[in-house]
């Protein structure tokens, strides 16, 4: 007993403490992430936001929560009932899954499988399917359209992602997120990288359907595209689960490109701080980007999208993965770290 | 072997519970939320009218275009993950290699191009 205690119970038990120190932030981290946005798209239009619900407004996330749970659940006559809620759970868990390989510190993750990124990249790409399951399976045609124009929006992308990260693993030589960040214990490479980080970033904007790419969602033309059917918390599970996206693309945008946990200058006061704050600053910083960006540009049109995607930056990345793979071999700058 | 699968055990759990997770808050809507069904309410919304016809209906061959163009371009990606980090053990020889299958793909993506399979109006 006391062997089956030490040998399996306590290791699982462990483990899942460790996700719950996890799942628990990142659901706080993600309702204010929606206040956030309110509240910085107030400002920047000379507007107070959400200010009535406790001080300043702080309690409305969970107002907000409240609200949808009491809301009824509304599943369509003509719906694919079993798809129709399966959707929304699988853009919900996919979102939290991704996190099992982020490193928030030096050696604070979950797993740290040595094909972390690729396990990223494929967990990514396969929110595709929650949102054409719910498009498909609430059989009415905003949500059908909108799903459609979501899917070839994410799968275009994507493909720009796939590139760009390529160009990190040729600086790398390694799939480990950890290695990817120590890797930049030198120089982040966002300043030898910069094209691509532009790349990445605003292909993050699409991939996370956010403005200026929103069209799946556009209000005017779609009623908000593929969760038009969706009330309570079906709905709240498919907002979870898009928000939790983007904090999960920019916590990829910071392994990726700003160093991770790494303080900005290798002096002793920044590396007092411990990892994780730099780490929490760093995505704090490109989540206002995301807010930012949207309360600054204009929609764009669905033929522009695609023609960035696949005429910008699919040529751009691949000719900078080619260029980079060049330099790596003609000027022997082979990474450091050797499996 | 045993040490590399014990390592994908915390996202199995993690898995589980997530899948555990959203399955409790659907349930939570379904025990607390209320619950008055009308046919009215639970038809598909087309702005306030009946619904014309099924929901599931012809649309854009483009779709299907990109669907395609995405799977060659993505398994170019797959293709290209080992290269990129085995670049410094196969140095030279492996980098004009991989340069000649991105020249061939490259002549397919310009066909495609110059075909129109990218114009969107």
């Amino acid at each position: 007993m006391v062997e089956f205690w030490w040998s399996y119970a306590w290791p699982t038990l462990w483990i899942v403490i460790q996700i719950l120190f996890i799942v628990v932030p990142l659901l706080i981290v993600v309702a204010y992430l929606t206040y956030a946005e309110r509240k910085v798209i107030g400002f920047m239009q000379l507007r107070m936001g959400p200010n009535v619900v406790g001080p300043f407004g702080l309690l409305q996330p969970f107002a907000d929560a409240l609200k949808l749970m009491t809301k009824e659940l509304i599943i369509p006559t003509g719906a694919n009932r079993v798809v129709f809620l399966i959707a929304p759970m699988l853009t919900f868990v996919l979102a939290m899954i991704g996190w099992a390989v982020i490193p928030v510190a030096d050696g604070w993750v979950l797993s740290d499988i040595n094909v972390g990124i690729l396990y990223l990249f494929a967990i990514s790409s396969l929110g595709v399917y929650g949102i054409i399951m719910a498009g498909w399976a609430s059989n009415s045609k905003y949500p059908f359209l909108g799903a459609l124009r979501s899917a070839a929006q994410m799968v275009s992308y994507e493909v720009s992602i796939g590139f760009v990260i390529i160009t990190v693993l040729l600086a790398v030589g390694s799939l480990n997120l950890s290695d990817i960040v120590l890797a930049q214990q030198d120089v982040w490479f966002f300043i030898p990288l910069f094209p691509m980080f532009i790349v990445f970033v605003i292909s993050a904007l699409a991939e996370t359907n956010r403005a200026p790419f929103d069209l799946p969602e556009a209000e005017a033309e779609l009623v908000t595209g593929y969760n038009v059917e969706y009330s309570a918390m079906a709905f709240a599970l498919f907002f979870l689960g898009e928000y939790a996206n983007m904090v999960m693309m920019s916590g990829m945008t910071v392994i990726l490109f700003l160093g991770g946990w790494l303080p900005p200058l290798d002096i002793a006061i920044l590396n007092w701080v411990p990892g994780i704050v730099w780490f929490a600053l760093k995505v704090s910083a490109m989540l206002f980007v995301f807010l930012w960006v949207r309360a600054t540009l204009p929609r764009y049109r669905y033929d522009q999208l695609m023609r960035l995607g696949w005429k910008v930056f699919l040529p751009a990345s691949l000719l900078w993965v080619v260029v980079t793979a060049g330099a790596i071999v003609v000027f022997d700058w082979y990474p450091g770290i050797v499996n | 072997m045993e040490e590399l699968l014990l390592e994908y055990l915390p996202i199995l759990i993690f898995l589980g519970l997530a899948v555990g997770l959203s399955g409790l808050m659907v349930m939570a809507s379904v025990v607390v939320g209320a619950r008055k069904p009308d046919p009215e309410k639970n038809s598909a919304y087309e702005c306030g009218f009946d619904a014309f016809d099924d929901a599931r209906m012809k649309f854009d061959v483009r779709f299907y275009l990109v669907a395609i163009l995405f799977i060659i371009f993505d398994l170019e990606v797959a293709f290209l993950f080992p290269w990129a980090i085995t670049l410094s053990d196969i140095g030279v020889f492996g980098f004009w290699s991989m340069i000649v299958f991105l020249g061939i793909l490259t002549v397919g993506f310009v066909y495609e191009w110059r075909k129109g399979a990218l114009e969107w109006e």
